[in-house]
């Protein structure tokens, strides 16, 4: 005999499902209000970078936030993704954009597959540093051999031509669109992963890879599937970074200061989900121009660049330290929590 | 179809030298519930590893179900049909009790993640049975109210529960539970008593469990077995046990 | 013949620096179980600030005193603000917070101290000195001696003094030690003190190496294949594991770079680390960690 199965399961409504008014209006903002009226300076230096930053935070968090194996070298993925996506669009132009920016992304899964494999021996910090002789060995790669950028003498690529069915997407508004509709897609198939069983194995890893092989769940093959999805989107992320933000890349944009840079993303925004990445990289995108504005406004441009970016770095430090201390579950957490407060506030009288 | 579901014959285990559990012989008949006692140190954990495939017995032969083992391994084990809880409560901290409960359910995954990644029908079907199974393992152990709360929260009395329902949605035959009452109070362990008698006569479960509370063994088990230094020195009712005088010896130490 | 020898001396003693940023680690991850990212630009820090005093015009033994002095007490405030209150997290969440602390501490450094390269002169002539048919550098034989008795010096402070006991202590069992009077706050101060210190060795020698510029923060990355070849836990191992990795890379270097096309120094040592890690998951003279359910 079995337990009883449900067959009609009452509506389970002990949490209210509200409309979710907050992202129906920010994707009002980003399909509407955007296009109709943001300038060329929004969208080259602050939607599109937020964007692919979000994308590679989101790439990272699912390694690192969901399956709990932490990485240093998200950028060297990201590398990847952009000089696979490159080289397909250099050599196979008549596959078009997509299939080259999702064959960037699957051969970026293969390499993030290869690296991922000492996952099955190799645990927490030991496993970190082979992340690390990845990001060192791909930046190498792709500075030693000419092949990656066409043989030409600066060592950088660009995209040879940003066309979708016959429209040129080489404009800001253009590369806007492609960075906000792959940017969307792709964190559309992100929830449903973390939603489904795939997700809970993956967490279930994270909380106690011990108690989770015991119950059944293929540990090596998760943690191995989680580095492959990781650099999928990782891979698409570093495409997108590099040709529709930087225009022209090269192995130098995808340092180690790059994954130093995706990991902050996750651990301000919040490790383990998906909101968070939007939050944490749009902090990380908004933070140096809201530093160097309030530099002008108190010190009249007595406070040079390079001091700024002193003060940024050192911000940013207080700020992971305060985030870890204070709350490990990062910004997100934060916005719920206070979004809750604000809610209850009416009804505390 | 034999009456035994679990035969152990000979089973000895050592770790580097130090035997664990020497030539132990017992069986579990269907749709008891077995309570395995003894002090500590006796063996009891270490016998539950070896049941589910944790640990690899040095010698002997564990037969379930009639088909006769040399070895088993955990995911095996949990194909066979056992099912078990731990001693220091092997939850998933960050995840809600529903999602606990569901990564019970892994083994019978058949969807790919591409199907899960894109909401394709059969990821979403299955999606939505294992959902009803969880939603069934919810009203079963009375959890519906905590169901989205994150087990870390929990109380250590419910934490246990969602242990004992995470090695229930996968509907196993032999149950494995390691102490599910340590460390709760009198009222809780009334509560995770009458839970196992649900398991046990409801679903039809046989049930092995580790358990100090002399109290609870006597009044939940139908047949007792008594370890001391890895090897049996009683096995038979509650009330047979009892009275046995080497039972006595090994808890309370003979005079010299 | 005398090539090979040469080179693989050369990287011996090369490695004897990796060797003194390694204990550096150690002496944090044997005491706490924190690895700290922040060694880095501890070094780069104690470097900037004995080369500003010393440019300023501060005798060599003062600047050395007041640079030691500013360690300690940054060592004082790290235990206070960071390692406190992250006292019982993951071992993952105190490295990131290290990493946090390098970012502060690399911005503190550059920002008051300047970012130019500074030339770093500790009167130690880097000529060539024949040893029988071999060439080897002087400072790199100083910088082996340097090293070999720090290690001495630790090995004595670890064994001899009640203090290195209290320390194998902590870093045997916290709970135990706390549990027998040990101040673990202290024993966290002090050794993020001696820390501080030994990567102030380290940061002098380095810069005398190379200048005092940055990218000396970065060396902590090179620390990490000699920690896993030598175990995190064992200051001989440290001590080995920078030997091997300075001798392999010098080799590797000469011997299969330009098979490859050169330039392998970036990654080889961690390719090395990586197979090591495969055979002896716990270093050389490391301690294996059991997981129990």
């Amino acid at each position: 005999m079995s337990i009883p199965v449900v067959e009609h399961a009452a509506p389970l409504l002990l949490i209210q499902r509200r409309a979710p008014w907050g992202l129906i209006g920010l994707l009002g903002l980003a399909f509407i209000v955007v296009p109709l009226w943001g300038n060329d300076y929004w969208l080259n230096a602050i939607l599109i970078p937020f964007l692919v930053l979000s994308l590679a935070g989101l790439g990272l968090n699912l390694l690192t936030g969901y399956t709990g194996q932490t990485s240093v070298g998200a950028a060297g993925f990201m590398a990847v993704g952009a000089f696979a996506t490159y080289g397909f669009l250099l050599r196979l132009p008549e596959l078009g954009l997509p299939v080259a920016l999702l064959g960037g992304g699957v051969i970026s899964a293969l390499v993030g597959l290869l690296f991922g494999l000492p996952s099955s021996r190799i645990k927490g910090f030991y496993l970190m540093v082979t992340t690390l002789a990845a990001q060192f060995f791909l930046e190498w790669l792709f500075v030693k051999f000419p092949w990656f950028y066409n043989y030409g003498s600066s060592g950088t690529i660009s995209a040879p031509a940003l066309t979708l069915f016959g429209h040129d997407l080489n404009t800001p508004l253009g590369r806007y669109w492609l960075t906000l509709v792959s940017v969307l897609l792709l964190t559309w198939t992100a929830v449903n992963l973390v939603r489904s069983q795939v997700g809970r194995n993956w967490m279930a890893i994270r909380d106690m890879d011990t108690a989770a092989a015991v119950i059944g769940i293929p540990v090596a093959r998760y943690k191995r599937l989680a580095f492959a999805v990781s650099s999928f989107y990782l891979g698409i992320a570093g495409a997108l970074w590099a040709f529709a933000y930087l225009g022209t890349a090269s192995a130098s944009s995808f340092d180690i200061n790059r994954s130093f840079q995706i990991l902050f993303i996750i651990i301000i925004g919040g490790m383990g989900s998906i909101a968070g990445n939007f939050v944490g990289a749009a902090f990380i995108s908004l933070l140096p121009i809201f530093l160097s504005h309030a530099g002008q406004a108190l010190f009249g441009g007595a406070v040079d660049a390079g001091q700024l970016q002193n003060l940024q770095k050192i911000i940013f430090g207080v700020l992971i330290i305060v985030f870890l201390i204070k709350e490990p579950d990062g910004l997100i957490r934060l916005l719920h929590t206070l979004r809750d407060r604000l809610r209850q506030w009416p009804l505390r009288f | 179809m034999s009456q035994a579901i679990l035969q152990v014959r000979d089973i000895s285990l050592s770790f580097k030298g130090v035997k664990a559990i020497s030539g132990l012989s017992f069986d579990v008949q269907r749709g008891e519930i077995c309570a395995l006692i003894g002090p500590n140190g006796a063996g009891k954990s270490s016998l539950l590893n070896v049941l589910n495939g944790v640990y690899r017995f040095d010698a002997g032969e564990i037969i379930f179900d009639d088909q006769h083992f040399q070895r088993i391994d955990p995911l095996g084990a949990a194909r066979r049909g056992i099912g078990r809880t731990f001693q220091n409560n092997a939850l998933f901290k960050k995840m809600s009790v529903l999602d606990n409960l569901l990564t019970g359910l892994s083994r019978y995954m058949r969807s790919t993640f591409i199907e899960q990644a894109l909401g394709l029908p059969r990821a979403r079907r299955e999606a939505e049975a294992f959902g009803l199974r969880g939603q069934g393992v919810l009203e079963f152990l009375e959890l519906q109210a905590h169901r989205d709360v994150l087990v870390g929260n929990l109380s250590y009395g419910l934490q246990k529960r969602v242990e004992l329902g995470r090695a229930l949605i996968a509907e196993p035959s032999l149950l494995l539970l390691d102490e599910p009452m340590a460390g709760m109070n009198a009222e809780e362990k009334q509560e995770m008593a009458r839970f196992v008698a649900d398991v046990n006569r409801d679903l039809g479960t046989t049930v092995v469990l580790i358990e100090h509370d002399i109290g609870v063994v006597m009044g939940l088990s139908d047949h007792v077995v008594v370890l001391d230094y890895g090897r049996k020195v009683g096995d038979g009712t509650p009330a047979q046990v009892q009275a046995n005088p080497e039972v006595i010896a090994a808890y309370l130490g003979v005079v010299h | 013949m005398t090539f090979f020898f040469e080179t693989l001396l050369g990287g011996l003693l090369a490695g004897t620096l990796y060797s003194l940023v390694a204990i550096g680690f150690v002496l944090i991850y044997k005491a706490s179980g924190v690895f700290n990212f922040a060694q880095g630009a501890m070094l780069l820090f104690a470097a900037l600030t004995f080369v500003s005093l010393h440019d300023q015009g501060v005798p060599f033994a003062l600047a050395l005193l007041l640079t030691v002095i500013v360690m300690i007490g940054g060592a004082l405030l790290i235990e206070r603000l960071v390692l406190r209150p992250l006292v019982n997290r993951s071992q993952i969440t105190l490295f990131m917070a290290t990493l946090g602390l390098s970012f502060i501490i690399e911005g503190l450094a550059q920002g008051l101290m300047g970012s130019q390269v500074r030339a770093l002169d500790l009167g130690i002539d880097d000529v060539p000195l024949f040893v029988g048919p071999l060439m080897l550098s002087q400072f790199d034989l100083v910088a082996a001696a340097a090293a070999g008795v720090l290690v001495t010096v630790l090995a004595l402070l670890f064994n001899k003094t009640r203090i290195g006991v209290s320390l194998r202590a902590v870093a045997d069992d916290t709970t135990a030690a706390l549990s027998i009077g040990i101040h673990l706050n202290r024993i966290w101060q002090i050794v993020w003190a001696v820390a501080g210190v030994v990567g102030l060795v380290a940061g002098l020698l380095w810069g005398a190496r190379q200048g005092v510029q940055f990218s000396l923060s970065l060396v902590v990355l090179k620390a990490l294949p000699v920690l896993i070849i030598g175990g995190f836990t064992s200051i001989g191992g440290a001590m080995v594991g920078g030997l091997i990795v300075g001798a392999a890379e010098n080799l590797a270097e000469v011997y299969i770079g330009p098979l490859i096309g050169g330039g392998i120094t970036p990654w080889f040592a961690y390719v090395l680390a990586l197979a090591f890690l495969y055979m002896r998951p716990a270093g050389l003279f490391g301690e294996r960690a059991i997981e129990r359910v």
